[in-house]
């Protein structure tokens, strides 16, 4: 041991040059490993800075010095730090004509400039040059920059020679040019436009690496256009199926599987151009069906494919065996343990709800499950699936639980997408008018500012509105009751502007109306409002407002007015506003108070939000004064068509005019043609209230009344339904209990007692339709359905008994001739895939005959690699105890820490020569000596540095 | 565009590799890398390895000390980047030999040459361990 140690660290010193790192890199990387805080790395990384500032600028340093002092200001950007002084160094680094230190000068000007950077242009030149070399691997270095720098601009200066190279004899320069295009297609689709059918060229390359990177930028492609892509319906099909079949080559697999992250690709890619078109859907059921089948689901990648079925199987036209196999699936993700196979269970059910709803019933227990888990990722998840499938019967419990889950996040990028789906839900499916208020009250309380104004307002049209139609007293009541809960709400500290504002108005229209409160009272507490959120201009606006509406009420009314004192100061305050909204609001209010009942009835009408309003738009009413002024002398109004570019400033004053009179009577000019019926012409003296009654009217026209009329029709049904559905729950969990019983007696099974609670939230969530409620009263029909249900064990297993009994029950000969027919159809319509078939085959590829490697010139080089490796495994199984003494435990937990990896850490196991194999001897060596040399051993400060990654 | 960025983080929040596929600002990598480590590290072992940020999707896996975090779209299938982020984990563990933190922290720059070969345009585009080693080794021969 102690002499293996010994050559470990001899052989370090002797390759340091091949190492090719300095003792100062290897100081740097240790303290930076070894920092206990971001503090101690911010002092390392700033004096970092001042060594590389002096150093970086001395004259002739070596090639290699300089590559690393761009590495170490990589590190510097990496940990957060500006190293905008050494960009050029990494510029300059790029025109090196040695292909290791060029690339590292691409890399490093790839993670520091945008594609916008000044110093672009200074690349721009080499790359050029580089596209052009013999050296593959210089092109390839050129490419992966193209694909992160060249802009709009810089395009033109490239593409022929990306265009070119997309017929390059290596592959890997292919596959790079493909994305490089691709880059240039996200850029400006313009630019490429006419080169798009390179895409449909390369999908049919012989390089399998080719092919799958082509899936990319045809899947964008397909995204935007799937009608011109119908036609590769069956070359997507037929690859996919090669691909199943395992003709790709063994480098491919991955985990057992062969090439899945292709396969799921070509799923997504099936996914679009099948939806909604049965005749591309039925060439792809065969080629699912069979992955479905031959997926290894007890792996995660098995898993993730499976997935990507489910998703395709539940975009294209539907089929009842693959639906059938989908859901499936979905019961064993649901079922699993593992958190990362429910959450893609919820996401799958959530897809396939829309097919098949009844799915979603058999799964109650595990979806409620999922809600209530404590992980916040799951929560979500089910939350979004809860949203796919809420309905007016289940609505209330949903949207509750989802306002109570949005009370308790911080990340306000979600509150506000649950809030407004929230709102969404509640409008779409409210039960009644008054469940929409108060939840309305508590969106609004919770997430007041994150929600859009619209919502503000639907909710105050809603309350003006009532119910529309024969029921007043349900109105004045919803009214009522809106007052009383806002004028409880209005102390609490710290309200939404855009709550306070829907509060103002609500008071200032209905705050007396019922007589319960007096105006006095009422107006006390808008004043304090006013106060309390003293730097809101628009809630005080709406409060000053909202006191005009309740002492012109008064007045109207014939009781005497009296405005408190702190009213009082109020209006002298704001009366010197800088806001002029304010300011002119106030003077309103101050010149209508001294009005007489009857003219202030006429300026503010009681309850008359609703009211339409006409507009005269010809302005008729000014004829008049039109045609005084203009005998007075007064020059005639030229319309703006008939004006010419010289404007003589009398006219300029009569449009002034016009126009300032056009704003008085008609505040929000783009509702003209939204009112429809008579009422009284307004006089201009009433701005305040009219501006609010045009905008709620704007409002009601466009969004309001199909909303409103809709849940007012479907009130009569879920009144209906909500009878039921209060019953159901007693009736349904007594029921499932006994059933429960029943089943557990019947099959020896020991059975978790499901809470009375879940049960209820269970039959609340998926009881309200009406299949279900049928399915209670008839028992005879439930007992297999109780038990699956319940019984998630004796579930699980007689559905996987199931599984295990369709396998064999399909008959293979049955696919195979259905297989066949595609496979001449696919070479016949395409013929390169032809081509492809016979270059994939595997008798083929066993012979020397496979094009991709003789086909390189530097194949020796790549084969002498391969070759060391042996030879130098021969040893290493000796050498690995060396290894040993970075803490062998430590693995062990590294390995226990992947819960869901189980079975592929054993399946690497099961390949040990696979990862242990060659480099191991060298490298631990090295690492050994590198260690000593460092003075780092594992036992000091940072042991975690030298922990396998992997077992 | 799928990918949106590759991090790999320590235990003690500290970044050892980091490849942005749209361009992010310094104070906005640096807030966007803290945000995310936060969340991650606090999480369990039994919760899902997939955390959801602003618009993106984080899919993370740990690997004794090391966090690797990659940042996805919402359509993204989770599953599938978690078995990326394991197939990356065993090519650096085919190159380096029983890879460990420090290795990245050593030849960060080949830890992003793997990158570059995997990942384009934010596309998973090679999962051949032998093609994505290939330029890497006949780089380390010629010089």
């Amino acid at each position: 041991m102690e002499q293996l140690k010994t050559i470990g660290r001899e052989l370090a010193m002797g390759s340091q040059g091949g190492f090719g790192q300095s003792k100062e890199f290897l100081d740097l990387v240790k303290s930076i490993g070894e920092a206990r805080s971001k503090a101690e790395e911010d002092r390392i990384v700033l004096s970092e800075i001042e060594t590389l500032k002096r150093r970086i600028v001395e004259p002739d340093i070596p090639r290699r010095k300089m590559k690393e002092y761009i590495i170490r200001l990589v590190y510097v950007e990496m940990l957060g730090h500006d190293a905008s002084f050494g960009y050029i160094h990494a510029v300059k680094m790029t025109h090196n004509d040695n292909l290791l230190l060029k690339r590292t000068g691409y890399l490093a000007v790839t993670l520091f400039l945008n594609e916008d950077h000044d110093l672009i242009i200074l690349i721009v030149n080499t790359i050029q040059k580089d596209l052009k070399s013999d050296n593959y691997l210089i092109v390839c270095a050129a490419l992966n920059v193209v694909c992160k720098l060249i802009n709009e601009e810089t395009i033109p200066a490239v593409l022929p020679q990306v265009v070119e190279l997309l017929g390059h004899s290596k592959e890997a320069v292919r596959k790079k040019a493909i994305m490089a295009l691709h880059r240039f297609y996200q850029k400006s689709p313009s630019s490429v436009s006419h080169l798009v059918s390179n895409f449909r060229k390369r999908l049919c390359d012989n390089d399998p690496g080719v092919m799958g990177a082509t899936l990319c930028p045809l899947f964008d492609l397909i995204t935007i256009d799937v009608n011109s892509y119908k036609d590769l319906v069956v070359s997507f099909v037929s690859i996919l199926k090669q691909i199943a079949e395992r003709r790709l080559p063994k480098s491919y697999d991955y985990h057992q599987m062969p090439a899945p992250f292709i396969q799921i690709k070509l799923l997504k890619i099936l996914a679009l151009l099948g939806s909604g078109d049965k005749q591309a859907s039925e060439h792809m059921y065969t080629v699912v069906g069979d992955i479905f089948r031959k997926c290894d689901s007890s792996s995660n990648i098995g898993n993730a494919v499976l997935y990507e079925c489910i998703s395709c199987v539940s975009a294209i036209y539907p089929n009842a065996k693959l639906l059938e196999a989908a859901a499936d699936v979905i019961a064993r993700f649901l079922k699993s343990d593992s958190h990362n196979l429910k959450y893609m269970g919820i996401d799958a059910l959530g897809r396939l709800i829309k097919l098949s709803p009844e799915v979603a019933e058999q799964h109650q227990l595990a979806v409620i499950d999922c809600l209530e888990d404590p992980d916040d990722t799951l929560k979500r998840k089910t939350f979004e699936l809860l949203y796919k499938m809420t309905k007016s019967s289940n609505v209330e419990v949903i949207v509750d639980r989802m306002i109570d889950y949005m009370i308790n996040i911080n990340d306000n990028h979600y509150k506000t997408e649950i809030a407004s789906r929230c709102v969404e839900l509640a409008e779409q499916f409210a039960p009644s008018n008054h469940w929409f208020i108060q939840t309305m009250n508590r969106v609004f309380e919770h997430a007041g500012d994150l929600v859009k104004s619209k919502v503000a307002h639907n909710l105050m049209r809603l309350i003006a509105e009532g119910f529309g139609e024969e029921d007043d007293t349900a109105d004045s009541q919803l009214r009522s009751s809106a007052v009383e809960s806002y004028l409880r709400i209005i102390g609490e500290p710290k309200l939404p502007s855009l709550f306070l504002q829907v509060i103002c108005w609500v008071l200032g229209e209905y705050g007396t109306a019922d007589g319960k409160f007096s105006a006095s009272y009422v107006t006390g507490k808008l004043c304090d409002v006013a106060d309390a959120y003293s730097n809101d201009e628009i809630v005080k606006s709406y409060a000053v407002t909202a006191l005009m509406k309740l002492f012109v009420f008064e007045i109207a009314a014939g009781r005497k007015v009296d405005i408190l004192p702190e009213c009082q100061s109020l209006i002298e305050e704001l009366s010197a506003s800088h806001s002029t909204d304010l300011q002119q609001r106030v003077y309103e209010l101050q010149a209508i108070i001294g009005l007489d009942a009857h003219a202030v009835e006429c300026i503010l009408p009681s309850d008359a939000s609703c009211e339409d309003i006409e507009i005269d738009k010809n302005l008729s009413f000014l004829n008049d004064y039109v045609q005084q002024s203009l005998e007075k002398g007064a020059q005639p109004y030229i319309p703006e068509s008939e004006r010419s570019g010289m404007l003589d400033i009398s006219n300029f004053q009569a449009k002034i005019s016009m126009k300032l009179q056009l704003m008085v009577l008609v505040p929000e000019p783009s509702y003209h043609r939204e009112v429809q019926q008579a009422a009284t012409v307004p006089s201009s003296s009433d701005t305040g209230s009219s501006e609010v009654k045009l905008r709620l009217d704007g409002v009601q026209k466009k969004w309001g009344r199909p909303t409103y009329s809709s849940s007012a029709a479907s009130t009569s049904n879920s009144s209906s339904q909500n009878t039921v559905y209060e019953v159901t729950p007693v009736d349904g969990s007594s029921n499932v209990n006994s059933k429960a019983r029943e089943a557990s007696y019947d099959l020896k099974k020991t059975q978790v007692e499901i809470s009375p609670e879940k049960q209820k939230l269970a039959a609340s969530l998926f009881g309200g339709t009406s299949k279900s409620e049928r399915r209670a009263s008839s028992t005879g029909h439930k007992v297999p359905k109780g038990s699956s249900h319940v019984l998630k064990s004796t579930a699980g297993s007689t559905t996987d008994v199931l599984v295990e009994k369709t396998t064999p029950v399909q008959p293979p000969p049955d696919l195979l001739d259905l297989g066949e027919p595609t496979i001449k159809d696919g070479p016949s319509s395409v013929d390169p895939f032809k081509q492809l078939e016979e270059l994939l085959d595997p008798t083929q590829l066993g012979s020397s005959a496979n094009p991709g490697i003789v086909g390189s010139t530097s194949a020796p080089d790549i084969m002498q690699l391969y070759s060391d490796k042996p030879a130098s495994g021969q040893s290493g199984g000796f050498m690995y105890p060396s290894s040993s003494n970075r803490s062998d435990d430590n693995l062990v937990s590294g390995l226990a820490n992947a819960t869901t990896d189980s079975a592929h850490n054993i399946t690497a196991a099961a390949h040990p020569s696979q990862f242990s194999k060659g480099p191991n001897l060298k490298d631990s060596l090295e690492k050994d000596a590198l260690v000593r040399q460092m003075g780092v051993t594992p036992s000091s400060q940072n042991p975690n540095l030298f922990k396998d990654l992997l077992g | 565009m799928g990918i949106r960025f590759i991090l790999m983080v320590n235990k003690q929040g500290q970044t050892r590799l980091a490849q942005y596929y749209e361009w992010l600002t310094l104070e906005e990598r640096r807030a966007l890398e803290g945000e995310i480590v936060r969340k991650c590290l606090a999480r369990t072992e039994q919760q899902c390895s997939f955390v959801e940020h602003r618009n993106y999707k984080i899919v993370y896996r740990r690997y004794a000390s090391l966090f690797f975090l990659v940042g996805v779209d919402n359509d993204e299938n989770e599953l599938a980047i978690l078995e990326f982020i394991h197939l990356l984990v065993e090519t650096m563990d085919r190159h380096f030999g029983n890879v460990c933190e420090l290795d990245i922290m050593f030849h960060l720059e080949k830890a992003h040459f793997m990158l570059e070969e995997m990942v384009m345009n934010g596309c998973v585009v090679e999962t051949s361990k032998s093609n994505i080693l290939a330029p890497i080794q006949l780089m380390d021969k010629t010089s």
